[in-house]
């Protein structure tokens, strides 16, 4: 049986590794809080913009946007958002295993694939398993501002308006509940809610000031940073969720260690006790 | 009752003005453009500078943005701000800061790039001095 002395400072370390998870879970909890206003704030900006662009695409314009083109995919990129910091359950691992499952099909098929990497995991990860990382953004914080993420989305779009990708996918978390978050890939480009419909009788078209094409061009460059500023800021939420309940389970799972030592050196107790008072005893005996 | 159009002015991080006016103006890129109800579509690319809603009892809302988007349906017309706050709440020393370090950087700098984003950031802040200028004369009124 171990020495009272060695289980006593076991239970103390215990405690102490409880005291941190519990205090992480609760500045979790209220993280998420925040993260979800920030999740909904955001929201009026990105059914705006999509009534824009579904406005757009109605619209008799004489220029066709290459967002709305579809072509053969040769070359393939995703947009991975992930967290910057761990502790937080399998929220990035299960998002890795669904898309490197789908770079397998990819590549499977002889399509290349560029990545760009939102968050120090993706980074991590995409650069340990050989990946071709185009553009990369980490640090944003807890609230980030839409415009840091600008930089290493243009990268993907140009590419895309050069031919360089056919297909433009993002890869985030979606807030379910507290308790579950559920790995997603939505296809960013082309863009398929818009494709035109010329059976329906509307003639009709914007004035445009300056002209169409610039126009239509960032109308379209802002909506695909919306629905990635979306996607970061959900994966916010669901980072703290995730957080919230890894750190809760971690530290009932501490509490439960904490009675099993206590019940050993309750025990251990006993017997050193009881030892004692069997010795003095066997000694009066013999004298 | 005068024909109003519905307005929302709503930023990337979140919704700043939703409401209803007989006049919206905007700064479009090519020169201000007052909207009035049943306006035929358009579709602007905005400066920054001030937004003013006029609502139906004459209240005039300002509302800054630096650069956006106007979208103008008869009925609704929609902002899409790059970054938007109420002019109320801009701070002047740093518009004023801001538009001196713009200066600085114009007259220092020939690099075509940096000449460009310093001429930006430039419109800007006498776009929020502006604004700023206009709230205080209407607060001594």
């Amino acid at each position: 049986m171990a020495n009272e002395k060695e289980i006593r400072t076991k239970i103390k370390s215990v405690q102490n590794t409880q005291k941190i998870t519990s205090a992480m879970e609760m500045v979790a909890a209220s993280k998420m809080r925040k993260a979800q206003d920030r999740m909904r704030a955001a929201r009026p900006y990105a059914e705006k913009i999509r009534n824009v662009a579904s406005h757009i695409a109605y619209a008799r314009s004489e220029y066709r946007h290459p967002f709305l083109k579809e072509r053969e995919a040769r070359h393939v990129g995703y947009i991975v958002v992930t967290s910057d910091r761990g502790l937080c359950g399998g929220l990035n691992v299960n998002l890795f295993k669904k898309t490197v499952n789908e770079l397998n099909e990819w590549s499977d098929m002889g399509v290349g694939i560029d990545i760009c990497a939102i968050g120090k995991k993706g980074i991590g990860f995409f650069a340990s398993i050989g990946s071709n990382v185009v553009s990369q953004q980490s640090g944003l914080g807890d609230a980030p501002a839409a415009h840091e993420l600008i930089g290493s989305i243009k990268i993907m779009l140009d590419a895309y308006k050069e031919g360089r990708l056919d297909r433009l996918f993002l890869v985030y978390n979606t807030f379910v509940n507290s308790m579950t978050q559920e790995p997603n890939i939505e296809t960013l480009l082309p863009l398929h809610a818009f494709e035109r419909d010329d059976s329906l009788d509307k003639h009709w078209d914007y004035i445009y000031e300056p002209e169409a094409a610039s126009m239509l061009d960032q109308v379209f460059m802002r909506y695909i940073e919306s629905l990635v500023y979306q996607g970061l800021v959900e994966n916010i939420a669901c980072e703290m969720s995730a957080r919230m309940v890894a750190m809760k389970s971690a530290t009932d799972n501490a509490g439960e260690l904490i009675n099993e030592l206590q019940l050993v050196y309750n025990k251990a107790r006993q017997a050193s006790i009881t030892q004692e008072i069997s010795e003095i005893v066997g000694g009066a005996a013999a004298v | 009752m005068a024909m109003t159009t519905h307005i929302d002015v709503v930023s990337a991080e979140s919704e700043i003005f939703s409401g209803s006016a007989i006049m919206v103006y905007a700064p479009a890129e090519m020169g201000e453009v007052g909207i009035a109800p049943r306006h035929a579509p358009m579709l602007a690319r905005l400066k920054p500078g001030e937004v003013r809603v006029v609502a139906q009892d004459g209240e005039e809302q300002r509302i800054y943005v630096s650069g956006g988007i106007l979208e103008v349906q008869p009925h609704v017309v929609t902002i899409l701000a790059d970054v938007a706050t109420r002019a109320a709440d801009l701070d002047e020393a740093a518009a004023l800061e801001a538009r001196e370090r713009a200066e600085k950087s114009m007259h220092d700098k020939t690099d075509a790039v940096d000449y460009a984003k310093a001429q930006k950031e430039f419109a800007e802040a006498a776009a929020q001095l502006r604004s700023i200028e206009a709230l205080r004369k209407r607060a001594k009124r």
